[in-house]
């Protein structure tokens, strides 16, 4: 099977497994009991006002009329209105996934930074000291909750020291006329530092302990002997010839990794009070929203299958030995 | 645990080939013989882990938890969710603990409501451990039978269930967890549920591509060739020799599942009958214990969380080292 072949086969799998999750929330939450229209519908209202409500969701259809328009909906990512704030789903997902990307992809881009530098090193200097302690702290954390390390980071910052703020994305009370004002900027940063250095700690084990594996591989094959017997120094070895090789591996690891982390924003945006999709989508599941529900599990969903798709793809133009069969 | 340590004498996990027709052999039952099996392969695997200090000191600490969750109603000074009153009549709440100079004599001190919080914390190991083996049991014993079969018998049978582990892989864990917990109602069994579902995808993916290359080793063939079932084959043959895979999926699973109970509960999705560590923090957050600075209301139950997934990935770790040959020094 040639490349291309392979490109449609795994584009026509990606479509599939959009379909099949679709389908298995849309089963989940029409299954489950209790009627979504008593949380739609003040209770006081009278019979015909509920009635137009009602009919107005599309909730009075039998199943398999509304599972047509759901999939027509998923189809062009319109998930309704939200039974809450009645406010179009898609507008709530526009709204709260740039904070929830701007906060992981800052942790994100300084998790791998440091992650793969200090797996680097962890790997050339095998059974140092440095290796030692650098997987120790690697485990440490990955096993501390991050939404534990970061009740520890308010504590001690925030309600001891008063340096961070305890809660939010912005100061209240200020109104800006525009985004690209440099105050509201800054405040920004000054609310992301601390959520995002917890959730990039707890980040980086994942690729400081796979770039030391995959150094350790890359070390043991013939040609860095070969670059030693060319004279060429330790350093340009260390990172030009084995890291670059050993890096393959974390690329795609970490295309994975990033779509199961924007699902795990939840935790920390909830200690910290970020106003992130992540927050929205728990408080939309505790008060029974289920169009918002549904919209932002989907978008969770849709992240980690394009990511992964991506992960595949990639794997294969960036390593010319892999074959498809 | 694999805590049997056998004096076997080095003779591999295939020694049930070998020994083939001769006549010691044939006095024993085939269930003595399959179970002698297994012990002799957890007996070398057991060798090799207890070389490493930190794996001896994870499954000390994970004994000494599981010892906790035992004794708890028998050592905690009172019920998980008992209102606690002080001299005057009053509820006990916010009390420090003794040593730190309150009053009353509560180890840990009490809760904003008047719960003793050494109590909860004694109690909340149930949940984390009841969660944490019961997952990675079901988690490693689903995964490597799907990986098995699905290896052995390759083909349709192969298609048809890694689609369904691709399907699987493309629920996001902790938002998929959320979703079902919360509409199939908040309960210890429904999150137990819950993480199997969404976490047995991992070891039916790696068992399987072991069961592939096992498939094509000639004991595998031999063993076909001399009129072996399918079931035989898979239960006699593969398992033993993946079973160190799966011990290192059972350990990576307990600290994903207890990660994951802890941050259910903390978002408010705990199981309401039951105290458990993630639900302490939820209650120490809703309190504003931060701002009160009572750290010990939230310091020791995360303490108490990661001690127990350090273990869980630390002996994990040793398993690696045993699966992984280039990893050992």
């Amino acid at each position: 099977m040639g490349r291309a072949q392979f490109v449609v086969r795994r584009t026509l799998q990606l479509i599939v497994t959009l379909w099949a999750v679709a389908t298995a929330l849309f089963l989940l939450f029409r299954s489950m009991p209790g009627d979504p229209t008593t949380y739609i519908v003040d209770p006081s209202l009278s019979g015909e006002a509920r009635e137009r409500l009602i009919e107005s969701y599309g909730l009075n259809e039998p199943l398999h009329v509304q599972y047509m328009i759901y999939i027509q909906d998923v189809a062009t990512l319109s998930f309704g209105q939200s039974f809450h704030s009645n406010r179009a789903v898609r507008d709530i997902i526009a709204l709260y996934l740039p904070r929830t990307l701007l906060l992981m992809l800052t942790a994100f881009f300084f998790a791998y930074l440091i992650g793969i530098t200090v797996g680097i090193i962890a790997g050339w200097r095998r059974n140092s000291d440095f290796e030692r302690r650098s997987v120790f702290i690697a485990l440490i954390a990955r096993s501390f909750p991050d939404f534990w390390v970061g009740l520890i980071v308010l504590w001690i910052f925030g309600a001891w020291l008063d340096v961070i703020p305890m809660s939010g994305m912005r100061s209240g009370g200020i109104q800006y006329d525009s985004y690209w004002n440099v105050e509201l900027w800054l405040d920004t940063i000054w609310h992301l530092i601390a959520p995002a250095a917890v959730l990039g700690f707890y980040l980086m084990g994942y690729p400081l302990l796979l770039m030391r594996n995959s150094m350790l591989e890359v070390l043991s094959q013939d040609f860095i002997e070969v670059c030693r017997a060319r004279g060429l120094k330790e350093r340009s070895i260390m990172f030009k010839h084995a890291a670059r090789n050993a890096l393959l591996p974390i690329v795609t690891a970490g295309a994975v990794a990033l779509g199961y982390a924007v699902g795990g924003s939840v935790l920390i945006e909830t200690v910290f009070g970020w106003p992130g999709m992540g927050r929205e989508m728990v408080n939309a599941v505790l008060r029974r929203d289920y169009p918002v529900a549904q919209g932002t599990f989907f978008i969770f969903a849709m992240t980690v299958i394009l990511l992964n798709f991506i992960a595949d793809l990639a794997y294969g133009f960036l390593d010319p030995r892999v074959t498809y069969d | 645990m694999c805590a049997q340590i056998s004096q076997s004498d080095g003779e591999s996990i295939f020694a049930d080939l070998d020994d083939e027709g001769s006549e010691r052999e044939e006095e024993i039952s085939p269930r003595k013989r399959q179970l002698r099996l297994y012990r002799r392969a957890l007996g070398e695997q057991w060798r090799v882990l207890s070389q490493d200090n930190l794996v001896v000191a994870s499954v000390i600490t994970l004994l000494f938890f599981i010892t906790m969750a035992i004794t708890a109603p028998f050592v905690a000074p009172y019920g998980q969710t008992e209102r606690l009153t002080a001299d005057d009549g009053t509820i006990a709440q916010w009390e420090q603990p003794f040593w730190y100079g309150g009053e009353g004599g509560y180890v840990l001190g009490t809760t904003a409501e008047g719960y003793d919080l050494f109590s909860q914390l004694l109690y909340g190991s149930r949940a984390a451990l009841l969660v944490g083996l019961l997952a990675a049991v079901f988690v490693a014993g689903i995964g490597t039978m799907v990986g098995l079969v699905s290896g052995y018998y390759g083909g349709r049978v192969d298609d048809a269930l890694m689609r369904l582990v691709d399907f699987m892989y493309g629920l996001p864990l902790l938002p998929t967890v959320i979703l079902l917990v919360a509409l199939a109602g908040p309960s210890l069994v429904n999150l137990i549920l819950a993480i199997i579902v969404l976490q047995w995808r991992t070891t039916a993916r790696v068992i399987r591509s072991q069961a592939l290359s096992l498939r094509e080793r000639p004991f595998v063939k031999a063993a076909k060739v001399a009129g072996a079932s399918d079931r035989h084959i898979i239960l006699k043959h593969l398992a033993p020799n993946v079973l160190p895979l799966t011990f290192l999926y059972g350990a990576f699973s307990i600290a994903w599942a207890i990660l994951t109970e802890a941050g259910v509960a903390f978002l408010g999705l705990g199981d309401p009958n039951h105290v458990s560590w993630g639900t302490m923090l939820q209650s120490a957050r809703s309190y504003n214990a931060l701002t009160h600075e009572a750290w010990w209301w939230f310091l020791p139950p995360g303490i108490c969380i990661a001690l127990v997934v350090i273990s869980g990935f630390l002996i994990g770790r040793g398993y690696e080292e045993i699966t992984n040959p280039e990893l050992q020094e």
